[in-house]
């Protein structure tokens, strides 16, 4: 009986060659499956970008840039919004940053990675990435505009949630640029006598700026974009002038959009698409500049 | 008697040492303070939630929050049954869901198994730049394009509104997809070399690769890649509040306006609710709830990324 098994393998090749079909076709459709949802994907990203930039092309121009909102949709434009960003977005960036950096170089210089307080507070930093930006609007209508600090619809209020909401993004990353730094360089640095401060100081946080550098960028690039929060904290407001302070109103770029995008005349989407291009530019020069870090800094260890 | 140990005065640390190890001993606290920021915002979060729940639920019984499907929190007279924010939640999130998932996986498989290096390189940075856009810039797309355009012409089953959770539900899916596939990739990169090529080295095919070999072995990653995913959904807000509308319809149908937890608590806050009402506690109660199940899912994901980094690192 065993030894016939291979002459009747071989005998039943229509057998074999069928059982391939199968496989085959199989093969073919799964593939086919791969490129329908690579398709999907990109598809949506190229129909997304084209849709918004012809829906915009008759706004896109240097007054759109320059004006301030009006009720009427030709006339308005984006440059409080604009500002609005930027005196929310740098500072609640800067604050991150300096916290992130802090955090995470407790964390990997400081503390034994398999500690209770290291395993503590990356389960907190974790779980803080995981909540809805939504939610971060609640906290700081409970505690930054109103309650403890009170401070209203400012400024300051959406700087500081904005702030908090990117802390995960910016210790993750600065954590990883930190622990990317080869343990030679620290060893070294001991060697010749110098203290874990100094070796940190100067050894370190140096060759780890490009990966800091980077993960903020990306982490500002969040806090750029976000609206959730926002519509929350009085950022839908109609805001005609720039803000001179941070207890200032405001509006932001995602917000402008937000509200174009809610107007029912056809022409305010116009400006909403177009708002949208000058964000979109806004993060594309952001996100380039990260690269260039990137590949600067691209060092072999 | 005393006996005094003679150390040599070269040996003491100098002034300056002192000096310098006080120094690093303030900045290691400085640090660890600063270090429990973190943690702070995590229980500031917890703190502003529960005070004004328990006032909630003071003033609404728990039997009206859980029991009618009535949602008019905001008017007069207000009816409190969460049951349509439920059905919504759940009803975009599945769309989303079956979007994401299913294209994610496909969109990682691409990379592990058949992309060459190349193709890789270019498709890599693509996805990046869908995960990096706007959520309001996707709820534009949404009512711009996806609704009027393509969903109001094609789907076969009824009537579609304006305003609907199908448009929501397809572009909440397709912004977690880029994050999909790159928590499946990461799972799969981590899936030995020696696996996958013992299975071409039997001749498997680079579906069966897939399916039969870097599926399994990447299961708990991807699954939480998949719990990560439906919080997602959950918690967005913009997209669903531009693309789905403002009305908490208590309906399966998604051609219909559908009102998600996330997006109520956006539209409440809009309208800038007087403090002590309770049409404001109601934010921070379906607040609370939006947390607990995205905070239980969050640390269920943790659970199985921690599986799969102890089985393969």
């Amino acid at each position: 009986m065993t030894s016939q098994t291979l002459a009747e393998t071989l005998d039943s090749r229509s057998l074999t060659s069928s059982v391939v079909g199968t496989r085959q076709t199989k093969d073919i459709f799964f593939l086919v499956g791969l490129w329908l949802a690579l398709l999907i994907a990109f598809g949506t990203l190229i129909t997304l970008l084209i849709d918004t930039f012809v829906t915009a092309r008759s706004r896109l121009n240097t007054d759109f840039l320059t004006a301030f909102p009006s009720p009427f949709p030709e006339d308005t434009g984006i440059q409080a919004a604009f500002f609005g960003s930027l005196w929310v977005v740098v500072p609640a960036g800067l604050v991150s940053l300096f916290v992130a950096v802090c955090t995470a170089v407790f964390l990997e210089e400081f503390v034994k990675q398999d500690s209770r307080f290291a395993g503590f507070v990356s389960l907190n930093i974790q779980t803080l990435a995981g909540v809805p930006s939504i939610v971060f609007g609640i906290l700081g209508l409970a505690f930054v505009a109103r309650g403890a600090l009170a401070w209203g619809f400012t400024i300051r209020t959406a700087s500081v949630v904005l702030g908090m909401m990117i802390l995960p993004i910016m210790i993750v990353s600065s954590r990883e640029a930190i622990r990317a730094v080869p343990s030679s360089l620290r060893e070294g640095a001991y060697a010749l006598g110098s203290t874990r401060w100094q070796c940190i100081r100067r050894q370190v946080l140096p060759a780890a700026i490009p990966g800091i550098a980077t993960g903020s960028i990306l982490g500002i690039s969040r806090a750029l974009g976000e609206s959730a929060p926002l519509i929350m904290l009085g950022a839908l407001a109609y805001v005609s002038s720039n803000p001179a302070g941070f207890s200032d109103y405001y509006t932001v770029l995602p917000l402008a959009i937000f509200k174009y995008a809610t107007e029912a005349q056809v022409e305010f989407q116009y400006a909403a698409a177009a708002a949208i291009v000058v964000l979109l530019v806004l993060m594309l020069a952001l996100n380039l500049l990260a690269i260039i870090i990137r590949d600067r800094s691209r060092k072999s260890w | 008697m005393n006996s005094k140990v003679i150390v040599p005065k070269d040996l003491l640390p100098s002034g300056r040492q002192k000096r310098q190890q006080f120094y690093e001993r303030i900045i290691g606290f400085f640090l660890g303070f600063i270090s429990l920021a973190a943690v702070a915002v995590l229980f500031g979060i917890a703190s502003a939630l529960v005070p004004p729940t328990i006032d909630f639920f003071q003033e609404v019984p728990f039997s009206e929050f859980f029991g009618s499907t009535n949602w008019y929190p905001l008017f007069e007279p207000p009816a409190f049954g969460v049951w349509p924010l439920v059905t919504g939640t759940l009803v975009i999130m599945a769309i989303a869901i079956v979007v994401a998932v299913p294209g994610g996986l496909a969109v990682s498989f691409y990379m592990n198994q058949y992309a060459s290096d190349q193709v890789r390189r270019i498709l890599k940075p693509v996805l990046e730049i869908l995960a990096g856009v706007p959520t309001v810039v996707f709820g534009f797309f949404a009512i711009n394009f996806v609704s009027p355009k393509i969903i109001r012409n094609i789907w076969p089953f009824g009537d579609v509104d304006f305003y609907n959770a199908l448009s929501a539900g397809l572009v909440v899916g397709i912004m977690i997809l880029p994050m999909m596939s790159t928590l499946a990739e990461d799972a799969m990169n981590s899936v030995p070399r020696s696996l996958v090529d013992g299975a071409y080295a039997l001749g498997a095919t680079r579906r069966e690769v897939c399916t039969s070999v870097v599926f399994p072995a990447a299961l708990s990653g991807i699954i939480a890649g998949v719990v990560i995913s439906v919080s997602r959904a959950i918690g967005e807000t913009t997209i669903v509040l531009l693309a789905a509308g403002a009305s908490a319809n208590f309906t399966f149908n998604p051609g219909e306006a559908m009102q998600t937890m996330a997006s109520f608590i956006g539209f409440a806050g809009i309208g800038d609710q007087p403090t002590d009402s309770t049409g404001y506690r109601t934010i921070f109660a379906v607040g609370a709830f939006l947390f607990i199940i995205t905070f239980t899912l969050n640390i269920l994901s943790v659970r199985f990324v921690r599986r799969f980094r102890e089985i393969y690192e």
